[in-house]
């Protein structure tokens, strides 16, 4: 006779605690500006105390000033990093130039801070090739197909480690919708089969436009999804920059070292739309839902702390906000003053070199743009 | 010289130019130690060594964004997938990552990838190993996608391709792996990757064909010939981009044309080839254009794909009727 189930293998109580590992979110500083970690808290300088709060402001700012610029008609598609700052500040701070970025759509503030200019931000924005013309950065262009950034991003750690690079990764950011794609779990597994240096983040901002993180899984974190490839992992709060940069750079160092893959999940919230382009939160979530998570607030949290220790004014804020204002509405004037590319030299870029139809092609647009 | 196989011959292939370019890579399922479950890459890995020739874990959207990301590093990955009905898991990476690099970085980047995949009817295999998938394929701007229908070609055309720099689909026919042999020269030659080839010269109809549909044309030549027509045909090679000169060139003798695929009818290659000849030939013709397909179906279970596959009597009725409108 079958025994009843759970009397071979108890899954009831595998299930119940094989996320333990990940039941605590790695935090130096928690949401009302207090230190719970004195001792990792004193690792960093005031220098760079203020720098983390300088770049979030910057963040914030640009994110501002781009919205404006949206309202006004003078921009494309944007994926609004409102709420963001600590996640993405905190995370490309851990990187260096040789590390090969994969950015999504919603990492342009990285992707800057890894060498693009502002002014190519707003031109990827506009559609204008000029964006995606990196030069020799290891930048990749941010990637629309959510996933794809994950297999191509272990490929070129595969890349980095063939060439016998001593201390270069590649890193790739998802969100949490983007953990539910084949081709996450493809990256993750093929770093870890090749033990390949990859830096893997996952920003978890409870949002997949509409959709929220707890339908994406029943896992209880998005860390441990790593674990499964063999994939070492932590979930980390997305809102405290400090902590979100030192689980980076262990990340960062532990595959630079040769140790393999990371993952590292940050505990975030997108505060505004999924994009520019007619998106409404209002239709899927309250404000109550969003009240403790700006109360969260990653800017606020360092003014506090950095206020205590006498680093930070308001008006020291304000004076750096209109300072990034200023070179940001410069950015867009740059923008604005670049060349549309012609359908002919977009023509030119299908193949090295053209095939018989394309050369008809460059031929009838080169008749048509001489017009 | 030696006499070889189709498979053969591109594993003489990727001998040379993973001896000529120390940046190539072979990666795939079963590619290293096993050498390919058809043996296409056997004794590569002995040769030169598992950091150049290795496995992969089984996924093949994984294979082909490995190869983006390597390419990105400044390697030349010659990835495979098994088996072309398998593209359907990667159809991302050709169709929305690979073929569009070069394009999104301003003409600055390129992406040299070949990536090698078996296809083709005849050989009674489980489902989705035999499909033939080019009219999906392309229709993909910046990803050139071609087939061999010989031994000879197939060497040549395999180093041209790796040495190209944009991504390449590389389509190897398993009902000629080891159905036809060649003279194959030793060490390297090339065959280029973007014309067809008159395979055999005629006067009174052209039949434009490829894969191993010009082995069956051949067969019908041969069989016309014996009543005094004469048939040319016309190996396509490249199904994108279509080398259009070739057919042209030869319709203005001829004035008649079939042309033939083993792929199913709708849009796709052989109608690429028929709108072509239509919009710039038409004046030369007097009858209408053969088509020989198969039909607009699913696949067929391996007990009726030798039915269903045109071959020479298929083509050589629409022949007939072309020679005789």
């Amino acid at each position: 006779m079958a025994k009843k189930t759970g009397q071979v293998i108890d899954f009831a109580s595998i299930k119940a605690t094989m996320s333990d590992p990940y039941k605590k979110t790695f935090q130096i500083v928690d949401k009302d500006a207090k230190i719970v970690n004195q001792e990792l808290f004193d690792t960093f300088s005031d220098d760079q105390l203020v720098d983390f709060m300088k770049k979030m402001v910057w963040e914030r700012t640009l994110h501002e000033q781009t919205m404006n610029f949206s309202r006004q008609g003078r921009l494309g598609f944007y994926a609004p990093t409102y709420g963001e700052e600590a996640s993405e500040m905190g995370s490309i701070a851990a990187f260096k130039d040789q590390d090969f970025l994969f950015p999504a759509y919603r990492d342009l503030p990285q992707l800057i801070q890894h060498g693009a200019s502002v002014a190519q931000g707003f031109l990827w924005s506009k559609g204008n090739a000029v964006g995606d013309d990196y030069g020799d950065q290891r930048n990749w262009f941010p990637q629309i197909i959510i996933g794809a950034q994950y297999v191509e991003a272990a490929g070129a750690a595969l890349g980095i480690k063939k060439n016998g690079e001593k201390d270069a990764v590649s890193f790739v950011y998802t969100g949490d919708g983007g953990t539910s794609q084949g081709d996450f779990y493809e990256g993750v597994n093929f770093a870890s089969s090749f033990q390949a240096p990859a830096v893997f983040m996952v920003q978890n901002n409870g949002w997949a436009i509409s959709v929220p993180r707890y339908k994406q899984t029943a896992a209880e974190t998005l860390a441990q999804k790593a674990v499964a490839s063999g994939v070492p992992s932590i979930q980390v709060d997305g809102m405290d920059v400090l902590a979100t940069y030192i689980a980076t750079k262990e990340a960062r160092d532990f595959a630079a070292a040769g140790n393999g893959p990371v993952l590292v999940e940050t505990l975030t919230y997108r505060y505004g739309a999924h994009s520019s382009a007619g998106d409404d939160p209002s239709r899927y979530r309250t404000k109550e839902e969003e009240k403790p998570w700006f109360d969260a607030d990653p800017l606020i949290r360092m003014r506090k702390v950095l206020g205590d220790k006498g680093l930070w004014s308001q008006d020291q804020e304000d004076k750096l906000v209109e300072e990034y204002k200023d070179s940001f509405k410069a950015s867009m004037k740059e923008a604005e003053n670049t060349p549309t590319q012609s359908v002919v030299d977009m023509l030119k870029t299908t193949f090295e070199e053209p095939t018989p139809q394309i050369k008809a092609d460059i031929a009838r647009f080169e008749a048509k743009e001489s017009k | 010289m030696a006499k070889l196989t189709y498979i053969k011959a591109i594993t003489d292939g990727l001998d040379v130019v993973l001896g000529e370019d120390p940046k190539t890579l072979i990666f795939g399922e079963d590619v290293g130690k096993n050498g390919g479950v058809f043996r296409t890459t056997q004794g590569l890995q002995d040769k030169y060594g598992e950091d150049r020739v290795f496995d992969t874990p089984l996924a093949e959207s994984g294979i082909l964004g490995l190869s983006i990301g390597l390419a990105a590093t400044g390697w030349r990955p010659i990835p495979e997938i098994q088996f072309m009905g398998f593209t359907f898991e990667a159809v991302d990476s050709l169709g929305g990552q690979m073929s569009r690099e070069r394009f999104r970085f301003s003409g600055k980047r390129s992406m040299p990838i070949t990536v090698r995949t078996p296809f083709g009817g005849g050989t009674h295999t489980a489902e989705m190993h035999a499909d033939n998938l080019e009219n999906y394929y392309v229709g993909t701007p910046g990803l050139r996608v071609v087939t061999p229908a010989n031994p000879y070609d197939a060497k040549g055309m395999i180093i041209s391709a790796v040495e190209n720099n944009d991504p390449v689909l590389f389509m190897e026919n398993l009902k000629l792996y080891r159905s036809m042999k060649d003279e194959i020269p030793e060490g390297k030659y090339t065959v280029p990757l973007d014309t067809a080839k008159v395979v055999r010269e005629g006067t009174d109809i052209t039949i434009v064909a490829y894969s191993a549909e010009v082995n069956e044309s051949l067969k019908v030549a041969d069989k016309l010939a014996k009543e005094n027509i004469s048939a040319e045909v016309i190996d396509l090679r490249s199904l994108s981009p279509i080398d259009t000169d070739t057919i042209f060139k030869s319709v203005e003798k001829t004035h008649k044309v079939v042309v033939v695929q083993e792929a199913q009818k709708m849009a796709g290659v052989g109608a690429q080839v028929t709108a072509e000849i239509a919009e710039h030939a038409i004046m030369n013709l007097d009858a209408p254009i053969g088509r020989v397909a198969a039909p607009d179906s699913v696949y067929p279970w391996a007990q009726v794909e030798n039915d269903w596959i045109p071959n020479a009597d298929d083509i050589e009725e629409k022949a007939r009727e072309i020679l005789n409108y």
